[in-house]
């Protein structure tokens, strides 16, 4: 079996500073940590084809199978590849979130709850989602603003962002 | 007509979760579609391990009419449909829990419209990796159900879960990531993933390159079943979840991974000696697993970290590796897959009567709630070994077979099997006297030794499906649902004791499938396997 020197030593290095960069505590290291070495092992896979050849497409003219490239570990990579994808949104949506969290303290959780609002529940999804979203640029607007502010009492805000101030505590016991 | 049976496995719960995705505001009729789901596949499971059973043929299906090693091939045989069968049970009562949950929240923070769409693809996954039948199928079945495990473990978003979920979550990774590259080293040195295919072609291999593919499989599965060098993350990031999610993750997530060793070590690397390795390890996972529950006071940390230190015994069952101890393993299984997603049902149940999940708040649960003091009970003394129970039976049965394949590392392993249970029985029966015989009144100031020096949860909570914390005052009932799924877990893990005679010698039967893998294989390739003499896709043989 054949592999080019150039994609193991590319190889050698995405794993190698992928898991150095994963041995970091912030989650959007790990993330790209984990990107580097999940291509990594796509390059793994992709080595395990051999040598180079031509498309393997059934009834291409003249070409024998013997120089066509191995199709299996390109059908490989392309599934990994797609599920890599999908993990990699999750962890953004994580590393958002838990970044709002670290902001914002246990108030964030409550601003998950106003979101499926009673009444909110019979306005039509797309401006539910629009407002939503207006709202999160909104208290993100206004964490950077303060953070920029004074950088020595992030944590303990007591301004809290215009999102989380609709129902107050009592309001909202009232309500259940 | 039995094989259309086979992808509906996957099939149904996948389409169930499209539909429940679509029918995101409709919360009954997302409980409807669910359930109805996952009855199905729990019947059609069910006519599968009959059918199996019957014939002692292994029903493969080859998906999309490709012959293997072409296409993927979806492989039934004992121990798959036994797995499915079983994993399909909990899910079901799990799910019927966690509806029942639902309606006992009854307030704007549940049903969660995502959680059914989730909990069907997690199962859909879950199917899919106990019949694929090469590996990379099993691999992607792998994917589906970490990815739906992700989803669920950090439900709501909550502070504490998210921290959970990024340990749960960079674990994973990197164990999936682990599982990928082997399978591109086997493919490196076989040119195929097919099961079947790689069982004939491993042999073929130099023995130290089949040591080191193996062991890079074994590490990633490892990881997933929470064995003991790689078991760290298991009991820092279940606990947090809603109570049934960890029932289920409990119960069924480790077992996939221990369903894979088996697979791995009986069907592919047969001639990689393992038994010293895998003994060392299953005994370390018993007892650090059983001392680290013994030094819990919250209840869902100390079932997570026996979780750990009951999958040592399958572990000490595979390494074994006779018919015999295969059979005792496949039993253990599927008693700890029952009586440990019952377990963590009744801690649900537990919290919503107590208001909390440590033992040194909790207190007079038997006066407050006889029933679910009574379902502990059983649950306890069966993850105990206490002697009528299946947990005693198959630990029996796991000894008779350790004492039939004898050396001095194995007796070892049976005196560590026996302390580890009594140890488990120690911990439990000390859950019971601090929060259910122990009067209510007496919880304020309490003394004793046996509180001394226990660990409390970081952050617990009392969990909602959201996580959001319930406003003070808010009691939080429990339904009649969630105590009849409960009951009719902890009936089930009874069925277990009762017909231990039937279920041990089905299992037996599938240990002697999973021990000759000629059947297997034979099953995937009746006209003979095909030859290393260029027939194949042309891949590169030989060694990388």
């Amino acid at each position: 079996m054949s592999a080019s020197l150039t994609l193991v030593v590319l190889m050698a290095v995405m794993y190698g500073t992928g898991v150095y960069v994963m041995l970091e505590k912030s989650l959007t290291r790990i993330l790209i940590g984990f990107l580097l070495v999940g291509n990594a092992t796509n390059l793994l896979i992709f080595m395990m084809s051999g040598r180079s050849g031509s498309s393997p497409l059934v009834g291409a003219d003249g070409v024998a199978a013997e120089d066509m490239v191995d199709p299996l570990p390109q059908v490989l990579m392309l599934t990994a590849i797609v599920i890599n994808f999908g993990i990699t949104a999750f962890i953004l949506a994580l590393i958002y979130r838990s970044w709002w969290l670290s902001n914002l303290g246990d108030e964030g959780d409550d601003v998950l709850a106003d979101e499926d609002d009673q009444d909110a529940l019979e306005q039509d999804e797309a401006e539910i989602f629009h407002a939503s979203l207006d709202d999160d640029d909104l208290a993100v607007r206004h964490v950077l603003e303060e953070g920029a502010e004074s950088d020595d009492d992030d944590d303990d805000d007591p301004d809290r962002p215009p999102t989380t101030e609709e129902p107050s505590e009592q309001e909202r016991d009232v309500m259940r | 007509m039995m094989n259309a049976l086979v992808p509906l496995l996957v099939i149904v719960p996948l389409v169930g979760a499209a539909i429940t995705l679509i029918l995101g505001r409709y919360p009954r009729l997302q409980i409807a579609i669910s359930v109805s789901a996952l009855t199905l596949v729990t019947v059609c499971a069910a006519v599968l391990l009959a059918v199996v059973d019957q014939t002692s043929e292994p029903i493969v299906v080859k998906v999309g009419g490709w012959e293997p090693p072409f296409g993927i091939v979806l492989v039934v045989d004992r121990l798959s449909a036994i797995m499915v069968v079983v994993s399909a049970l909990m899910l079901l009562g799990v799910l019927i829990f966690a509806v029942g949950q639902g309606i006992a929240d009854r307030d704007r923070d549940t049903p969660v419209s995502i959680f059914h769409p989730t909990y069907l693809i997690l199962a859909a996954g879950l199917f899919d990796a106990f019949i694929a039948g090469d590996l990379f199928n099993m691999y992607v079945g792998f994917e589906m159900l970490l990815a739906a495990s992700y989803v669920l473990l950090t439900l709501g978003g909550t502070g504490s879960r998210i921290r959970a979920g990024t340990t749960y979550v960079v674990v994973s990774l990197v164990s999936s990531l682990l599982f990928l590259g082997a399978i591109a080293l086997i493919y490196g040195a076989t040119g195929t993933v097919t099961m079947a295919l790689l069982s004939d072609r491993i042999r073929e291999l130099p023995l130290d390159v089949q040591v080191i593919l193996c062991a890079a499989l074994l590490i990633g599965f490892a990881v997933k079943a929470a064995v003991f060098p790689l078991s760290f993350w298991l009991p820092d990031s279940y606990p947090t979840a809603p109570a049934p999610v960890t029932a289920v993750f409990a119960g069924l997530l480790t077992k996939v991974g221990v369903y894979a060793i088996i697979r791995t070590d009986k069907l592919l690397f047969f001639d990689v000696p393992l038994l010293i390795p895998l003994l060392i390890v299953g005994g370390l996972t018993m007892l650090i697993g059983i001392l680290g529950a013994l030094a819990q006071a919250d209840v869902k940390r100390l079932l997570s970290f026996t979780l750990v230190s009951h999958i040592g015994y399958m572990i000490f069952g595979v390494a074994i590796g006779t018919e015999l101890a295969t059979g005792a393993t496949i039993y253990y299984i599927v008693h700890h897959i029952m009586v440990q997603t019952a377990l963590f049902l009744v801690v649900g149940l537990i919290e919503r009567v107590g208001h909390s999940t440590s033992i040194t708040k909790l207190g007079g649960l038997l006066k407050a709630s006889p029933f679910v003091a009574i379902l502990f009970f059983i649950g306890a003394l069966n993850l105990g070994g206490i002697p009528p129970f299946s947990g005693f039976l198959g630990k029996i049965g796991l000894f008779e077979a350790g004492a039939a394949a004898p050396g001095p590392l194995v007796y070892v392993m049976i005196g560590a099997g026996a302390v580890t249970s009594l140890l488990t029985l120690y911990a439990l029966m000390r859950v019971w006297n601090m929060a259910f015989w122990r009067p209510a009144k007496d919880v304020e100031g309490y003394q004793s030794r046996l509180l001394t020096s226990l660990q409390e949860s970081p952050d617990a909570v009392v969990g909602t499906a959201t996580g959001v914390r319930a406003a003070k005052g808010t009691v939080l009932g429990s339904s009649k649902l969630m105590v009849a799924a409960t009951t009719g877990l902890v009936a089930l893990t009874l069925c277990l004791t009762v017909f231990a005679g039937p279920l041990f010698d089905l299992a037996q039967r599938a240990a002697g499938n999973v021990a000759t893998p000629e059947n297997y294989v034979d099953s995937v390739f009746p006209d003979g396997v095909p030859g290393s003499n260029g027939t194949d896709s042309g891949s590169p043989g030989g060694n990388p």
